[in-house]
């Protein structure tokens, strides 16, 4: 006859490390040549960070530099229609691509004191180099993620949509193992 | 697993992040109407396939984005360096290229 064990990885998982998932936010993707930076940074109420990496925050805006031109902006889900507007407005003075992708993207934070280990079993980035209010986009396994670094033990992922239910389920083996003591 | 110099990132980061895009410096032909079947295809197709270090285009995909040159030694699989898109091609025998 045969039998089977099961084993409840549930019970303790969140004691080494944490995953939830997040509150939906307002992300709008933003390119604009470096002329146009200054000008973007004022109308959106948030400098316009240049180094590929960097964040910059007011007001309950975040602003992302992703690559020499790119930049990814994020704000409460209510301020989608502001920030649009802003980047309209601005649109004669500084000609730019400004695309809300609020509904592209969920986000995930893993936090707990092996939030870095659980995320090493996916990402090929030396997390030890990100520093705390930074991020990246980087990949997590094949999915292309932005990787935000909230503080030490906390991180956050955000996910194209399609892409979330694999990252999580992914992240929730990772987790069971770190639980499990592997 | 690699790691690639990207020259926009400025960091060196992991293979995984980016993608290979064929031989670098290939000038797409001004008026390709003016080209013979043979040039046409020459430019298409035929690619010099070197052994040894080998000029070649870089995205760094699932990061900056950027389409970036490196020059890659095709028997160590060893990256000799970066750079950014639109520069010349480096003389490998200069000193500072060379390391």
């Amino acid at each position: 006859m045969m039998t089977s064990q099961t084993h409840d990885f549930t019970a303790d998982a969140g004691a080494r490390v944490r995953i939830e998932a997040l509150a939906p936010v307002a992300r709008f993707s933003l390119r604009v040549r470096a002329a146009g930076r200054p000008v973007l940074g004022r109308a959106l109420g948030c400098d316009l960070p240049d180094r590929v990496g960097e964040t910059a925050r007011a007001g309950g805006r975040v602003a992302l530099c992703l690559g020499p031109d790119e930049w990814l902006i994020q704000a409460g889900e209510d301020e989608a229609d502001a920030i649009a507007r802003a980047g309209a407005d601005a649109y004669a003075e500084a000609p730019h691509a400004l695309v809300e992708i609020s509904d592209r993207e969920v986000s995930f934070r893993v936090s707990g004191p092996a939030a870095a280990d659980l995320l090493a079993t996916n990402c090929p980035r030396d997390l030890d180099r990100l520093a705390v209010g930074g991020a990246t986009r980087t990949v997590f396994d094949t999915a292309q993620v932005v990787l935000w670094r909230e503080a030490d033990d906390a991180f956050r992922l955000d996910v194209w949509r399609s892409f979330a239910p694999h990252v999580r389920a992914l992240l929730e083996i990772g987790q069971a193992e770190i639980a499990a003591g592997l | 697993m690699l790691l690639i110099h990207c020259p926009y990132c400025d960091q060196t980061l992991p293979e995984a992040e980016f993608a290979y895009a064929g031989e670098a410096h290939i000038a797409r032909p001004e008026d390709p109407s003016q080209l013979s079947d043979e040039e046409w295809r020459d430019f298409l197709f035929i690619r010099s396939n070197l052994k040894g270090p080998h000029f070649e285009r870089w995205r760094h995909v699932h990061g900056c984005a950027r389409f970036f040159n490196a020059v890659r030694d095709t028997v160590s699989d060893r990256f000799l360096l970066t750079y950014r898109a639109g520069e010349p091609r480096p003389d490998l025998s200069t000193p500072e290229a060379a390391q």
